[in-house]
């Protein structure tokens, strides 16, 4: 067991950013929720994934609702400790431990909030090492885990309980609709699960992950040099994929979604060249023309935009013409890239008829994949 | 005719302008007590143009004295801080982020009490008088009349920031109130912060405002007076006691804006070339670009419009070293002590002036340059100037293709005629002083950023409303109606939602409007 403590925010939520790979939301307001609960004295403890008893149960916490609105309602405080309560309430027993839902972005510190403010640990595992769109995308419902009990709570402290949801895409339709009619913002519970499962199905160690990141970005901006090559010091599979400056950025919402493309004209040695990334909050593909071998890299890899002034991940709202950047590939926790996994992120259920053909290795560095 | 002053750190700059003619113009240092500076400045002006005073119809100052504040933390005033949020937003009250001495400095009292509204336009609660009467009596009991007011999504709708200013003049009659949809856009935290600071400002703006205004008097001057804000228009002096805080980004705008006023071009690359750095920034339809992210002010994080400037370290004093055979300038520079330390002046230190010396670009200079110092290694080292200011160029370009670049500033003269990537090299006359032309020049604008339903059986009608709403405004604030245009439209759906709403960004500015002629003329 170890601790996160005030001073090591700033890099968790940095590597957060980089992880949320164009989505997740800026951590910026979850931080200093996280710093003045700290300042309180609260305390936030993370454990390994092996460390709860098996007959441990826990909430998979996140917030939900559109960014644009988060900037106006400002996070309330105590919102994620009730929902830890509401969640025992409706297990019959309290909660054992918090299980984080996406590292990426903000909702990277949402369940180090639920873990300062209910002071239950946070176990350091997550479902899809980066951040993505909907409910269905993480490795607990990809398994067939049932979004049960899901809970939302608004920021007046309503609560809604859903309960025999059949399936994630189902519950991905009900609670947008209901984020929607709480305001445009919601804490999130995705489901219960227990040790096993988080053993089982998240992919461990994302947690650190991102505290690394951010730790060697650090490191990398004291001695002067790019925050890449930070990122790339801490995910050893890093590509360094193009260099250039936004000069388009096409934005339309398609069914709720903020979907569109940048086109990065090449700069230094990328002169000449241009680079087009779609989004869909996330960055999904990275193309330097029409054919399939122009594909540079496509999800579930992970596609990061360092803005070059400031060195920090973008996320593609942030995203506008004139701003330099160095794009960057990382190769995906290999739980993501099994069949099962790309059937759901996978360039194809994102609507692109391309094959998906992965950077070398494994987001963690970790080996193999097992058997 | 108009005149413009330029408040700088170590210059004064004041012109006087006729249309888009410089009749005459002035430099003198800036005073510790700035006013001293500028009334030197503006008699000087006046003398030597031997214009009649009552000739001069408006003067337009930009000034950094208010972001000076907020950064020395002087002179601010303890704030009465209203947020409009309960039940919402308790996880990070006002002031959270700021660093602990400008919080010692305004010395708030902060109240949160219910309000607000949705994206929607549905209260998130109503707003309660006799809360806000309680909050305003404990601002009063510590002697406190300025209070900022911030509602949640109060650009989508005023009116709860606009009661509760009331009712805190019911309790503060001498009240000075800024409402947070009067000074910043979307993003509650950063509006709130601006509001602060410009309430902190109080005093500073009224002092300076009313002394400038004084000093028109003393000197026979019966001219409008205004001042430049951060996206380069103009706010009337009894406006900007309001919201001083406007004004804190005007100093590289005003470089830009004169520029491109002196020039009559609209779109183009500046280059503004001083001693110690080279400030690049671009124009779009006549206005300086603004900067994407959120601009820190003194550590307080806010969501002004500020311009995209690059800054390299390349000017006048920039020390020249050798390097592995090539050439590397700066980014060091010996600054205000070029006149002692350059070897033209007999100093030790290899300026970049020295190498224009070298290479019978400049003549000035009290020595001989020592040997090695020839013409061939004085071209070798504005090549190399000329490369990094090609670079900064090309990176501040938003299209391929040739540019049009402008240099201003006192180290122009450092550039060639020819650069890499562009079109045509423009060097206008009194470029020196491009920042208080552009204060003279700057016109009347004003913008709109609000949240609003685009369904596409209203589309059309809504955005029509809203751009009218922005040209009104533009006229209410100095503009000539037969000049106002929009300028520019942004909209910005919000994800994770239905419907159609969206945020949309109107601006729209029109030349500064005459008065009415005077009689006998």
């Amino acid at each position: 067991m170890r601790e996160i403590r005030e001073e090591d925010i700033g890099a968790v939520a940095e590597g957060a950013a980089v992880l949320g790979a164009g989505g997740g939301g800026s951590p910026y307001q979850s931080a200093l929720v996280l710093r003045r609960l700290m300042r309180q004295g609260a305390r936030v403890r993370v454990v390994d994934a092996s460390e709860p008893a098996s007959d441990e149960v826990g909430p998979i916490l996140a917030g939900m609702g559109a960014p644009t609105v988060g900037i106006e309602r400002l996070p309330t405080a105590g919102r994620f400790g009730h929902l830890v309560e509401a969640v025992g309430r409706a297990l019959g027993r309290p909660a054992g431990f918090i299980a984080i839902g996406e590292i990426g972005g903000g909702n990277a510190i949402s369940p180090l909030i639920g873990s300062a403010e209910s002071g239950l640990p946070v176990v350091d595992a997550d479902p899809m090492g980066r951040a993505f769109p909907e409910l269905q995308m993480n490795t607990y419902m990809i398994a067939g885990l049932r979004p049960q009990p899901l809970l939302l709570e608004d920021a007046k402290g309503v609560t809604a309980l859903l309960e025999h949801l059949p399936d994630a895409r189902t519950a991905e339709r009900y609670a947008r609709a209901l984020t929607w009619a709480m305001g445009g913002g919601a804490g999130l519970v995705l489901a219960a699960v227990n040790a096993d499962q988080v053993r089982h199905l998240a992919i461990p160690g994302t947690l650190s992950l991102a505290e690394a990141i951010g730790r060697a970005m650090e490191r990398a901006r004291r001695r002067h040099a790019p925050t890449s090559e930070g990122v790339a010091e801490a995910v050893a599979g890093t590509r360094h994929l193009f260099y250039g400056k936004v000069v388009d950025v096409e934005r339309r919402t398609a069914a709720g979604f903020a979907r569109g493309t940048i086109r990065i004209e090449g700069l230094g040695s990328r002169r000449g060249q241009e680079l087009r990334i779609d989004f869909q909050n996330e960055y999904l593909i990275a193309r330097t023309g029409d054919r399939m071998e122009d594909v540079l890299l496509a999800v579930p890899d992970l596609l990061v935009l360092l803005e070059e002034e400031s060195g920090r991940a973008l996320g593609s709202e942030a995203v506008r013409y004139g701003l330099r950047v160095d794009v960057l590939g990382l190769p995906a926790a290999w739980e993501m890239k099994t069949e099962a996994a790309l059937a759901v992120v996978g360039p194809k259920a994102f609507g692109y008829d391309v094959d998906f053909r992965p950077l070398p290795g494994d987001l963690l560095g970790r080996a193999a994949v097992p058997a | 005719m108009h005149v413009g002053v330029d408040v700088g750190g170590t210059h004064t700059d004041a012109v006087l302008m006729d249309g888009r003619r410089v009749v005459a113009w002035v430099k003198v240092a800036t005073t510790e007590d700035v006013a001293t500076g500028i009334e030197q400045a503006l008699a000087e002006l006046v003398r030597s143009a031997s214009v009649p005073a009552e000739r001069v119809e408006a003067v337009m100052l930009g000034t950094t004295q208010f972001a000076n504040a907020i950064v020395q933390g002087r002179g601010l005033v303890r704030v009465g801080v209203l947020r409009l949020a309960l039940p919402i937003g308790t996880a990070i009250p006002p002031l959270e982020d700021w660093p602990p001495d400008l919080v010692r400095a305004v010395d708030p009292v902060v109240r949160q009490v219910h309000g607000g509204f949705e994206v929607i336009g549905t209260p998130v609660a109503e707003v309660d008088p006799e809360e806000i009467r309680d909050a305003a009596r404990a601002f009063r009991a510590q002697g406190i009349r300025d209070v900022a007011i911030t509602g949640v999504f109060s650009p989508v709708d005023p009116s709860q920031e606009r009661l509760a200013a009331d009712l805190v003049r019911e309790v503060i009659p001498e009240a000075r109130v800024s409402l947070g949809y009067d000074i910043g856009s979307l993003g509650l935290l950063q509006r709130e912060n601006a509001c602060v600071l410009n309430a902190a400002l109080g005093d500073v703006a009224e002092r300076v405002v009313d002394g400038f205004s004084a000093a028109l008097r003393r000197l026979g001057l019966t001219a409008r007076l205004y001042l430049t804000q951060n996206d380069g228009t103009l706010m009337a002096a009894d406006l900007a006691k309001r919201y001083p805080v406007r004004t804190v980004g005007s100093g590289p705008t005003n470089s830009m804006r004169g520029a491109a006023a002196i020039t009559g071009i609209r779109d183009a690359v500046v280059v503004d070339v001083g001693g110690t750095t080279t400030d690049v920034g671009v124009l779009v339809a006549g206005f300086p670009r603004p900067a994407a992210v959120y601009v820190s002010l003194a550590g307080v994080t806010t969501n002004f419009r500020m311009p995209d400037v690059l800054s390299l370290g390349l000017g006048g004093g920039s020390r020249v070293r050798e390097e592995d055979g090539g050439v590397r300038i700066g980014p060091d520079s010996v600054g205000y002590r070029l006149t002692e330390e350059a070897l033209a002046f007999g100093g030790t230190a290899v300026t970049l002036t020295d190498a224009a010396v070298a290479a019978g670009r400049l003549a000035l200079g009290t020595h001989p340059l020592p040997p090695g110092r020839d013409r061939a290694w004085g071209e070798r080292v504005l090549a190399e100037a000329a490369r990094m200011a090609e670079e900064a160029i090309d990176r501040m370009k938003t299209q391929a293709g040739e540019v049009t670049a402008v240099l201003v500033g006192g180290g122009s003269v450092l550039l060639p005629d020819a650069l890499e990537g562009v079109r045509e090299v423009v060097r206008p006359p009194h470029a020196q002083v491009a920042n208080a032309v552009g204060a003279a020049l700057a016109q009347v604008g004003a913008e709109i950023d609000r949240v609003a339903d685009l369904d596409p059986a209203h589309r059309a009608e809504r955005l029509g409303a809203l751009r009218q709403e922005a040209m009104e405004r533009a006229v209410e604030a100095g503009a000539d109606p037969a000049t106002v245009e929009v300028v520019e439209v942004e909209e910005t759906p919000f994800t994770y939602m239905p419907g159609h709403q969206v945020r949309v960004r109107v601006r729209a500015v029109g030349d500064l409007a005459a008065l009415p002629a005077p009689a006998g003329r």
